[in-house]
């Protein structure tokens, strides 16, 4: 700060700043010091993403030292904890995948329906106590929904279908699917209230209805953010776990059909971990292995997401 | 003709207009479809588990005998995780919110960050599970631990605390800062005197969410190795004699409600699925009445700011 003045109260009322301030440098250091520290906290969310990636690489590489990729991949076993191990990770695939379709087949119908529903039918009262009481669905506890899966939901379903294990892949895909319906809804609502209002008019001034309005204009128009909230729902769906472990049991199972019991790649960490399993043996290391497996899915369609924005995006 | 075309016309206009209420009413089952879950999920808890909600079901050990367990050292492991969690994620949560709002330049090093933490809430909770059973657990030593779970946690919930925080600075109209500066305010006078208790209300919505989760959080703290069945409580925190304080808890084994409620829920004794639901009852509770508490909050602060 300059000073030009020639008033000698003003020159003095100036010192005493300063000098309030720890002088000049002082100041200007502290200012360095908190700028940095403030850095390091955001720079360690890129920490805990290299420890991911780091941790999940260098055990699953310690593990296809000992197993070969192409076991691993073509197997149609997986027996870790057995005396003849075998190392075939698709029946843990399948599983998963599975149970993540039967959650979409779920989620994303009704997921849709309630975006539009609170975007364009419901009014602003309905839309402010609706809202947050259906995004509590996403708060409560994944061990209590699996509580409610095996407990409630399985015997319901027996009731229809005599023949129903007790653990089964419907039951954890169908709890998985409404937990999931806020990620789904929140998002897509989002998107398709961002559809500015005079495309909106347009649609409405040629005598369409709300719904022809919905379907034919809206939802194409906002379908890269509907695509993200898919996309967002299927890595929840996929990582879920203790619905899984609960419901759907932990025994590896190579088949597509939802009536029977399987282990997915979450609920066989679980199992592992529950385990008391020596640091660094086989099967300490096929939990990395398994969950580097979770990543690339996730990863996979979260690119394939990706491809089909680009694909499809509207800009206004 | 001209009259059978006007007839079809309005029949079409009838249909659609049909086709509209109708989905009204389908929108309405679907959002009731999700009210009735969560209904009937804390009816069934509420049948089975109301009546082993009894003072002695929060002062006794787990047990083999359903009738005589309860969730001491459960709702204690999570009482100390949580405290862990709060004291680590929120201060770094806030200060990462902080740094992405008022300091950062534009550059590749902000970019890499910003597309880092959008990226790190699709990751799977157990995934963090098992960064941290490599590094906190065997890489760094800490064992199988509170400090370990703890730690945990609040990785998992740092993405959330600083979403919520930036969402809360960006809030801040610019006039504000402007007004520090203009009165010879440094920056982080700025941010500290003014900035950030203008955004405290969005700040602490997003931290009591935070926590909401973590408190329900199973999978990464089975995967780190949290034990199912534990008898007896951490090392006190205060002690009578000198220096009064311990750490030692911090490195003590642990359980934590909802791998309590797991581990009886997987029994196959009806007995012990009532422990389960009373537990489950109680991790309902509180996180309704913590979202109950952040919605409030978020009312609160939105209908009281007016700049």
């Amino acid at each position: 700060m300059s000073v030009n003045q020639t008033d000698a109260g003003y020159l003095a009322a100036q010192n005493q700043v300063s000098s309030r301030a720890h002088g000049g440098t002082g100041r200007k250091l502290r200012e360095r010091a908190i700028e940095f520290v403030l850095f390091l906290c955001a720079l360690s969310s890129v920490a805990i993403t290299l420890g991911i990636v780091w941790v999940l690489l260098y055990e699953s590489w310690h593990f296809f030292a000992n197993v070969s990729l192409i076991d691993f991949l073509t197997d149609t076993q997986w027996t870790v904890l057995f005396e003849n191990p075998h190392y075939g990770i698709m029946p843990l695939v399948t599983g998963t995948l599975v149970t993540s379709g039967i959650a979409l087949l779920v989620a994303l119908p009704l997921g849709t329906t309630i975006a539009i529903y609170l975007s364009e039918y419901a009014g602003v009262n309905a839309r402010e106590v609706l809202k947050p009481i259906l995004e509590l669905l996403s708060a409560v506890p994944t061990v209590v929904f699996g509580y409610f899966a095996l407990l409630f939901i399985t015997p319901l379903l027996q009731s229809l279908l005599p023949n129903l294990p007790g653990f089964n892949m419907l039951s954890a895909g169908i709890v998985i699917g409404i937990m999931i319906i806020p990620y789904v809804s929140s998002l897509s609502e989002d998107a398709i209230r961002a559809v500015p209002v005079h495309i909106r008019e347009g649609s409405y001034a040629m005598g369409a209805t709300r719904l022809q309005t919905s379907l034919r204009v809206l939802v194409p128009a906002a379908f890269s953010g509907i695509a993200s909230a898919y996309v967002l729902g299927f890595s929840r769906a996929v990582g879920e776990t203790m619905v899984v472990a609960l419901a759907a049991g932990t025994q590896p199972n190579l088949t597509l059909n939802p009536l029977e019991g399987a282990a997915t790649i979450t609920a066989y960490i679980v199992q592992v971990s529950l385990g008391d399993l020596p640091h660094g043996s086989v099967a300490y290391q096929s939990i990395f292995a398994a969950g580097l497996t979770l990543m690339c899915i996730t990863l996979i369609f979260n690119i394939g997401g990706y491809l089909l924005r680009k694909r499809f995006r509207e800009i206004y | 003709m001209e009259q059978s075309s006007q007839a079809n016309f309005s029949k079409a206009v009838s249909r659609n207009k049909n086709r509209d209420k109708l989905f009204a009413v389908l929108g309405l089952l679907a959002t009731f479809i999700g009210m009735l879950t969560l209904a009937a999920l804390l009816g069934d808890l509420a049948m089975d588990g109301l009546a082993r909600l009894k003072p002695h079901f929060f002062t006794s050990f787990p047990s083999r005998f359903p009738g005589q367990a309860g969730i001491l050292s459960a709702w204690v492991g999570t009482t100390l995780v949580m405290t862990v969690t709060a004291l680590t994620a929120v201060p770094m949560g806030i200060a990462a919110g902080v740094y992405l709002e008022e300091y950062a330049q534009k550059n590749w090093l902000t970019a890499i960050i910003e597309i880092n933490i959008a990226n790190l809430a699709g990751v799977p909770s157990i995934v963090y599970g098992l960064m941290a059973l490599g590094l906190f657990v065997y890489q760094f030593g800490f064992g199988q631990s509170i400090l370990s779970a703890g730690l945990t946690l609040a990785l998992l919930i740092l993405p959330i605390v600083i979403v919520a925080t930036r969402e809360a600075i960006r809030a801040v109209p610019a006039s504000m800062r402007e007004a520090a500066y203009a009165l010879g305010a440094t920056k982080w006078q700025t941010t500290s005197d003014h900035v950030l208790p203008y955004s405290l209300g969005g700040i602490l919505t997003g931290v009591i969410i935070a926590l909401s989760r973590a408190i329900g959080e199973t999978a990464p703290l089975i995967t780190i190795g949290a034990l199912t069945f534990i008898a007896f409580l951490p090392d006190a925190p205060i002690k009578a004699e000198f220096p009064f304080i311990s750490f030692e808890w911090l490195w003590s084994p642990f359980s934590v409600m909802p791998i309590q409620m797991f581990n009886w829920v997987s029994r196959p004794q009806h007995e012990f699925h009532l422990n389960a639901a009373a537990t489950g009852l109680v991790l309902m509770v509180m996180t309704l009445v913590m979202n109950g508490i952040a919605i409030y909050c978020r009312y609160r602060f939105r209908k009281r700011i007016k700049w």
